[in-house]
């Protein structure tokens, strides 16, 4: 609307549905009272039904037993656990999926992207059937698919498939190994935690020395070296203080080690799979945004091919790609609420299924559901918020 | 001082440079690196595509009326094969499939007639499309009148369901979207908010949940004893949940009409709503195509969610085909062709907007 | 043989170019191309749109590769092997038609970054270098600025500093003004015969004749890939010998 502020015109008054504020004011003081009547409609409506089912409003039912199974919590729970508790569960599932789906979907997305680029034609092409066939079928479809197809179909724990007999694979889900530490073990994170720390400080003067005397030196390499090499050497040094508790098959199952159920691997693998080709799409025309006119100025300027990538290439490219970037790690936090289709104890899953069925607080279960969606919603809108004004490149 | 005044005759580049040859050296074996990534690409494609092929072509079972009939080496195309009027048309009576078939023959007229530049009347056909159509699906679908019988939503499905599920979510949400979008762009202080928190709460949330809010808020919301279609349910979710994406892409329209056409309308002395409607939506519509068609893409890929709340579009009733007793054990078949049926609407949908998008821009250059 | 070739000196070409063909698929850009540039000659090429003019200044930097002939810069015959082509282009500059300034990166940044990167100065030394530059361009004063916020031909002449921060042995230029507004050109070109005074070896693609006038210490027509006439500019202009140069120069100074 291209109404802009004018100054009073001079002259008679014109009639008040004429003048363009009053209308304005009018027009709004309308929707204001039509949201309030429908509001208030549906706020009537929806108390008599309650009052009708005997349901109290009210968020007392999270301190009740909940009285149901989870298959997975990363926190302690059992069936006496409340119905509050339950909310924590499904949310720490839903990040601990979102967090991992992220990860992997970043590493292929980036991989395939930039495989899309390649002057061999081949894999070019082989990246570009990635692309089109993930992202052109829907994500609930491959969920299913990694899910009843591929995992549900695997042998029984008898005949499981495995690896030097350390992991197994099979209908129940994954066994790895897992590490026992013992007492000597604290050396090693602290390690780290020292070549972290020295890699850091490495960087940094390698900075200051480039730009204080222009030399430098592959800072980068060696902090890699540090920080693997280090722990590594202080590993062996004390003897390696780690048993591993390898799963083991007793009777039908198996104990020990740890299980990945095969609803967190569907929903993961299919959420990976298929943000990643969006992931791949969004880094590939981030590259291509940046102008032949870069890399030959660059070129020119006798940069060395990985210089002119690093330089000149990535630091304007990534600008393009962050924020759909981030637009598409959304979708996939937000797509993750498809574990309840496979019953992997997400969020919506444990929450908004079972805990909502068992207690019929439709509104309160619901409210509370959409609100941690939309606080991070929230969360990220304002991160790139902030990075665009941060990084924007400065027009005129 | 030199002077050429004979022209040279273009020659023929040399044979290492162009041909067959030559391209395969520069495109798949121009190094080292790229000579391994070759071999590992064609790896890949050898691993990936044989047992596929053997299992989906070779291997497979095309003919025959029960499980009996596949061998279970390669694919059991026959149970999709008994199974396809169900994939296709749900419950829907045999007798009046004939209704469907019309629906959507209609419907892919029009769109084809919307589609290809070259013919008229673009914009009655959209009207047509948008307004006309509607109304003749819910006559020719559900029934009632005109003599023909009711068929009751609950024995909608498969890929009829989906299709209407994406239509009408599509068409519902069209001009609450633009409401929203000019909304965004108005001066009033309320309807500004009010349109940007409306859009921002169903971005930020999945549709699952909103579903889930459909089927069991709103008869919450409704008058006592007054109860709702399952169906209907899901169509105001999917409606409101598409409207608030309809509006950030309608947005985008409008802001890359230049401000100069609007002021040049309101020089006119055409009035706020003769100027979004006669010169600002028609062109930024034009833009907006692609986009919308990207963002039906989604929907029609979304559809898939109703199943959670209990409808059969095309892949509720594969998995509803896969627990039947006489068919177990054919889930990848089923999922094989959903995913195929699925791939190929979304796919041409995706072609056709890179088609618009670049005639688009080869449109504004210079 | 090499170094022979470089211990010469003043003797040897700058650029030297023998019997160079280029496809770009089946179309033949450049046809035979033979000439060569002595340390210190200013030359202007000239010819209608798609005759290969750029072409050929973007093969002497490699940004476009030949497939036959020959092509030796400063006595380094340009071959495939990357070091090589590298150290070639450390002693050619090139300023483009649309600038191509590093948006990401301030003025003093981009004037900066090869120094720095490439010929490993410090940070302190490298701005200095780039000021004086960008002060010899007469634009030192935007040097915290992005390019984003400057004109066009402010831009051209902040690349114009970048590739001097290299201190090349011949600067390229490939229509440094056809990008401008009318207004700009001048400040452009003012730096260039300001440069060309200075005994800098340069090659300039330009439709801007009267800069070719004045400068030029030869300039050459080109048409369909080939060279086509080369003389000193004063009968070049005055006395054209070859019809599709009189044809070329009616059109161009007819208007």
């Amino acid at each position: 609307m291209s109404v802009r502020p004018q100054p009073h015109p001079v002259g008679p008054k014109p009639p008040f549905w004429r003048d363009r504020a009053k209308r304005a004011l009018i027009f709004q003081v309308l929707l204001i009272a039509a949201v309030a009547a429908f509001l208030l409609y549906i706020i009537g409506n929806t108390q008599a039904n309650l009052a009708a089912r005997g349901i109290t409003t009210g968020f007392g039912f999270l301190t009740n037993t909940a009285g149901f199974g989870i298959v997975q919590s990363l926190i302690d729970y059992s069936s006496q656990s409340t119905y509050g508790r339950t909310f924590v569960v499904g949310l720490l599932n839903t990040l601990l999926v979102s967090a991992l789906g992220v990860l992997a979907a970043t590493i292929i997305g980036f991989t395939v992207g930039i495989a899309r680029l390649s002057p061999n034609w081949l894999i070019a092409r082989l990246a570009n059937a990635y692309i089109e066939i993930f992202r052109n079928i829907p994500l609930l479809l491959q969920i299913f698919f990694w899910y009843f197809a591929v995992l549900r179909t695997l042998p029984s724990a008898r005949d499981s498939l495995s690896l030097g007999e350390v992991f197994f694979l099979n209908v129940r889900g994954l066994y790895l190994p897992e590490p026992l530490f013992e007492s000597g073990f604290g050396l090693i994170p602290l390690t780290l935690g020292i070549a972290v720390a020295a890699s850091i400080a490495l960087v940094v003067w390698n900075k200051r020395r480039h730009e204080a005397t222009g030399k430098r030196f592959p800072a980068g390499w060696f902090s890699l070296a540090l920080i693997l090499g280090l722990p590594l050497l202080v590993l062996v040094a004390t003897g390696v203080p780690v048993t591993w508790d390898v799963p083991q098959l007793t009777g039908f199952n198996f104990r020990g080690g740890i299980t990945i159920i095969p609803e967190f691997l569907a929903l993961w693998l299919a959420l990976s799979i298929y943000t990643a080709s969006f992931i791949a799409e969004i880094v590939r025309s981030g590259i291509q945004a940046i102008s032949h006119g870069q890399t030959e100025a660059a070129q020119a300027l006798s940069l060395p091919r990985n210089l002119v990538l690093r330089l000149v290439v990535v630091p304007q490219a990534m600008r393009v790609i962050i924020p759909p970037l981030t637009s598409q790690y959304l979708n996939l936090i937000k797509n993750s609420s498809l574990a309840t289709a496979i019953g992997y104890p997400d969020l919506v899953s444990v929450f908004a299924g079972t805990t909502l069925n068992q207690t019929g607080q439709a509104i309160e279960v619901i409210a509370m559901t959409m609100a941690v969606y939309l606080t991070i919603s929230l969360l990220v809108s304002m991160f790139m918020n902030w990075f665009n004004a941060r990084v924007a490149l400065v027009e005129r | 001082m030199t002077i050429q005044e004979k022209m040279l005759e273009a020659r023929p580049a040399p044979k290492s440079t162009v041909g067959p040859v030559a391209w395969l050296r520069a495109n798949l074996f121009s190094g080292p690196v790229n000579t391994v990534f070759t071999l590992l690409g064609l790896y890949l494609l050898y691993l990936l595509l044989t047992p596929t092929i053997q299992w989906a072509f070779i291997n497979a079972d095309w003919i025959g009326t029960s499980r009996d009939d596949c061998s279970r080496e390669g694919a059991c195309w026959v149970f999709v094969n008994a199974r396809l009027g169900q994939f296709i048309y749900g419950l829907y009576p045999g007798s009046e499939i004939w209704r469907v078939n019309l629906t959507f023959a209609t419907f892919a007229g029009l769109i084809a007639w919307l589609a290809i530049p070259r013919l008229p009347y673009k914009r009655w056909v959209a009207v047509a499309t948008l307004v006309g159509f509607p109304v003749l699906a819910y006559f020719l679908l559900y029934g009632g009148h005109f003599g023909l019988r009711v068929v009751e939503t609950h024995r909608w499905g498969g890929l009829m369901l989906t299709l209407v599920l994406a239509v009408v979510g599509m068409v519902g949400a069209l001009p609450i979207g633009i409401m929203l979008a000019l909304g965004r762009r108005s001066q009033m202080p309320i309807v500004k908010s009010f349109c940007v928190v409306f859009i921002e709460f169903w971005r930020g949330v999945p549709l699952i949940t909103v579903l889930f809010m459909a089927s069991v808020m709103l008869p919450l919301f409704m008058p006592t004893g007054v109860s709702v279609d399952r169906l209907i349910r899901a169509f105001i979710g999917i409606t409101l949940f598409q409207s608030a994406y309809m509006a950030e892409v309608i947005r985008g329209g409008l802001q890359a009409i230049p401000r100069g056409q609007e002021e040049a309308a309101a020089a006119l002395g055409m009035g706020y709503w003769k100027r979004m409607g006669l010169i600002v939506l028609p062109q930024a519509l034009k833009m907006m195509i692609p986009g919308i068609v990207n963002t039906f893409i989604s929907l029609f890929k979304d559809t898939t969610l109703v199943m959670i709340i209990g409808l059969f579009d095309l892949l509720g009733i594969v998995q509803a085909a896969l627990s039947d007793s006489r068919w177990l054990g054919f889930a990848l078949e089923g999922y094989v062709f959903a995913a195929f049926v699925f791939w190929v609407f979304c796919f041409s949908m995706s072609r056709y907007s890179q088609y618009l998008e670049r005639k688009l821009h080869t449109g504004h250059k210079r | 043989m090499n170094e022979q070739a470089t211990q010469a000196g003043t003797e040897t070409p700058m650029v030297e170019m023998r019997g160079v063909n280029k496809w770009y698929g089946d179309f033949h850009v450049l046809r035979d191309i033979d000439f060569e540039v002595k340390r210190g000659e200013r030359i202007v090429i000239c010819g209608p749109s798609g005759s290969g003019k750029s072409t050929l200044i973007r093969c002497i930097n490699h940004l476009e590769e030949h497939q036959q002939g020959e092509i030796v810069v400063g006595g380094i015959p340009l071959t495939q092997d990357i070091k090589r082509i590298e150290q070639i282009r450390r002693s050619v500059g090139m300023v483009f038609q649309h600038f191509n300034l590093f948006p990401h990166l301030t003025v003093l940044e981009n004037c900066c970054l090869a120094p720095m990167w490439v010929q490993k100065q410090p940070r302190r030394e490298a701005e200095a270098l780039a000021m004086r530059y960008l002060e010899r361009v007469q634009i030192a004063e935007q040097a915290r600025k992005y390019p984003g916020q400057l004109s066009g031909g402010q831009q051209q002449r902040v690349a114009i500093a970048r590739s001097l921060c290299m201190h090349p042995d011949v600067m390229l230029f490939d229509e440094p003004t056809s990008a401008l507004d009318p207004e700009m050109i001048k400040e452009v070109l003012d730096v260039m015969v300001e440069l060309a005074n200075e005994g800098m070896t340069m090659l300039c693609v330009t439709h801007e004749m009267g800069f070719a006038k004045t400068v030029a210490d030869r300039v050459i027509f080109m048409d369909q890939g080939q060279i086509i006439e080369e003389n000193a500019p004063e009968p070049f202009f005055n006395n054209p010998q070859s019809e599709r140069t009189q044809l070329f120069l009616s059109q161009i100074l007819g208007h």
